[in-house]
């Protein structure tokens, strides 16, 4: 990935927001799926959180995932790169395929698979490192051992997230120096340094002021097309303004389920399911 | 503090009373530690006054009834047991709190951490008591005498290295969960993790439980009175028996009067000051981490 000439073009975009090289990518999604859930169902010590999803998530399109507090969003989301793994009594049952290959199977590589599937947190969580080292650290451990790759891809994932003009000059100063947007964005570049094809995001902005929300919301939209975006959002008008499908999650005999998928149009203008018509006009949830 | 008014040292309130004995006990505690430093300067005085300070750095030996007031082979041999205890118990005392956050099973942690504070709180004289009869005849048996600079490093070790775990596990404890989840998510490893995150966030708490190891090393006086044989001589080798200046004050003070017993609080002062230093550098390392 190099900065062309591109890049000071992009620089003359919406006041405060630069987006870099990823306009370059095709324009939006194709219906070809890349994560393929088949019957995925999570308990945490016994009490089941998820059942019965089947769900495709498309190939450079945002899906959004929507639903009320404690309906599964978060768990579903964390099983697809397997960070439920960490969690202590969580068993996962079903079959998950991310690029064809079970991501469950016996000799899959669950480093690569996060490296290939990248997480932001609600709560920006950036390491207590300078804002370098943030995205240097990953890279080499990773075997980037270049360190011109590395640097350019520093580089260019301050840009994706419109950083690199705020941040270029203060790259050693502490990453927990920069503002909640900008750590966010940050935690974004983290994931974008390591060139996934996935993005999980949960809930990226509820934990910003409108201002950051609108510019790391805008940077979600500007990933489409060369990245796979799955977000969690409580905010049903930003689902619509950012993502091509939209997921319905609802708790249903005490555990999470997915209610309704279509594209984000269909489910918020003409949703086939009662449940879903109640919560996106807001009479429930 | 800038608006600080007389009235408000009274308490009003029941938030009041307890701000107003919270602050009585602190005003008490460090009013004795300053009496107390007065006491030792006071006492040194005379022998400040008429040796010099130049004298007890100067003087070759240690022969205060004969005016040889040469304090060094025994602040080196304070030392050389301070630093040697500290490259022991740092390394081990860290290893040991990421063992018991990261590494042991779940069944292990609590008796582990038992194990430690237990450790932390064996008087010094016990341990003193074990390596004078285990490991220093054990030593003998490589290099007579057996009571040595080397006897002294290996207890005082022991004994820190609880110091500097219970530190390190408050330093390591601190680093925030969502640092892990980050990590995790972006396909580090738990050593990766460890040495690239959470080691360099809790570094400044974990350097302050080191420097306030290396005080108490510096300040024990049991353990290397009884293991380290008291011979005032530059520590020329790990084998070798020194006297550290701790012991020295324990073994003379009964008898010494005069200059002798002056240059004995000098010796004292030169230590408290050493650990006040210590203990200062300590603190300040930890009040830059929450800045
Ligand atoms: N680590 C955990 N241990 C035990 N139970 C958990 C854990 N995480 C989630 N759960 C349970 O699983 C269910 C789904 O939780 P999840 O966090 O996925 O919901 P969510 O849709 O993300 O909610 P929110 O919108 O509030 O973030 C909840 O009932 C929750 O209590
Ligand atoms: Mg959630």
């Amino acid at each position: 990935m190099t900065l062309g000439p591109k890049d000071e073009a992009a620089g003359e975009g919406a006041a405060g927001y630069t987006v870099g090289p990823m306009l370059a990518g095709p324009e939006c999604c194709t219906p070809e799926p890349v994560i393929g859930v088949r019957g995925l169902a999570v308990s945490y010590a016994g009490v089941p959180a998820l059942k019965h999803v089947d769900l495709d998530i498309y190939k450079g399109c945002v899906t959004a995932l929507i639903g009320p507090s404690g309906c599964g969003k978060s768990t579903f989301l964390s099983s697809l790169n397997r960070l439920t793994d960490l969690v202590a009594g969580c068993r996962v049952a079903g079959r998950i395929e991310v690029d064809g290959v079970d991501i469950h199977g016996p000799d899959v590589d669950v480093q690569a698979l996060r490296r290939k599937v990248g997480m932001i947190f609600q709560k920006p969580n950036p390491f207590p490192l300078s804002i370098h080292r943030n995205l240097d650290m990953p890279l080499r451990e990773h075997g980037v051992r270049s360190r011109d790759e590395r640097e350019s891809r520093i580089r260019a994932a301050l840009s994706d997230v419109g950083l690199w003009e705020e941040v270029a000059d203060r790259l050693d100063e502490p990453a927990l120096s920069l503002s909640g947007g900008q750590q966010q964005r940050l935690c974004i570049a983290r994931a974008l340094v390591l060139q996934p094809s996935i993005l999980l995001m949960d809930e990226p902005c509820s934990a910003l002021d409108p201002l950051s929300a609108e510019t790391v919301e805008k940077m979600i939209v500007g990933l489409r097309g060369r990245y796979t975006v799955v977000v969690v959002t409580h905010n049903l008008a930003q689902a619509r303004r950012i993502a091509n499908f939209a997921a319905f999650f609802w708790v249903r005999d005490r555990a999470g389920a997915l209610i309704e998928f279509d594209t984000c149009q269909r489910l918020f203008e003409a949703p086939a399911h009662d449940l879903t018509a109640a919560y996106v006009t807001g009479r429930s949830g | 503090m800038t608006s600080l008014r007389i009235s408000s040292l009274f308490p009003r309130t029941p938030d009041g009373y307890i701000a107003f004995g919270l602050g009585a006990a602190a005003c008490l505690a460090s009013g004795i530690l300053l009496l107390i430093l007065i006491f030792v300067f006071g006492e040194a005085w005379p022998a400040l006054r008429t040796i010099g300070v130049v004298r007890f750095l100067s003087d070759g030996a240690w022969y205060p009834t004969d005016g040889a007031f040469g304090l060094v082979p025994m602040l080196a041999a304070s030392f050389a047991l301070a630093a040697g205890a500290l490259t022991i118990a740092a390394p081990v005392g860290v290893a040991v709190a990421i063992f018991r956050l990261h590494y042991a099973p779940g069944w292990m942690k609590a008796p582990y951490r038992g194990l430690v504070l237990l450790l932390a709180g064996t008087p010094s004289v016990v341990l003193g008591l074990w390596g004078l009869m285990v490991l220093v005849p054990l030593i003998a048996r490589i290099e007579p005498p057996g009571a040595s600079l080397i006897a002294g490093i290996l207890v005082l070790a022991l004994m820190i290295v609880p110091t500097v775990a219970i530190a390190s596990e408050a330093a390591l404890e601190s680093v925030p969960r969502s640092c892990w989840s980050a990590a995790n998510a972006l396909g580090l490893g738990r050593e990766a993790a460890l040495l690239n995150v959470v080691l360099p966030a809790a570094r400044e708490g974990i350097a302050g439980g080191i420097l306030l190891a290396g005080a108490r090393a510096l300040g024990e006086t049991m353990v290397v009175l009884m293991i380290t044989g008291n011979i005032v001589q530059m520590p020329d080798g790990l084998f070798t028996p020194v006297r550290a200046l701790t012991s020295n004050i324990a073994l003379e003070m009964a008898y010494a009067t005069g200059d002798h017993r002056a240059s004995l609080f000098v010796s004292g002062l030169a230590l408290t000051l050493l650990v006040f230093l210590l203990s200062f550098a300590a603190g300040t390392g930890r009040r830059r981490r929450h800045a």
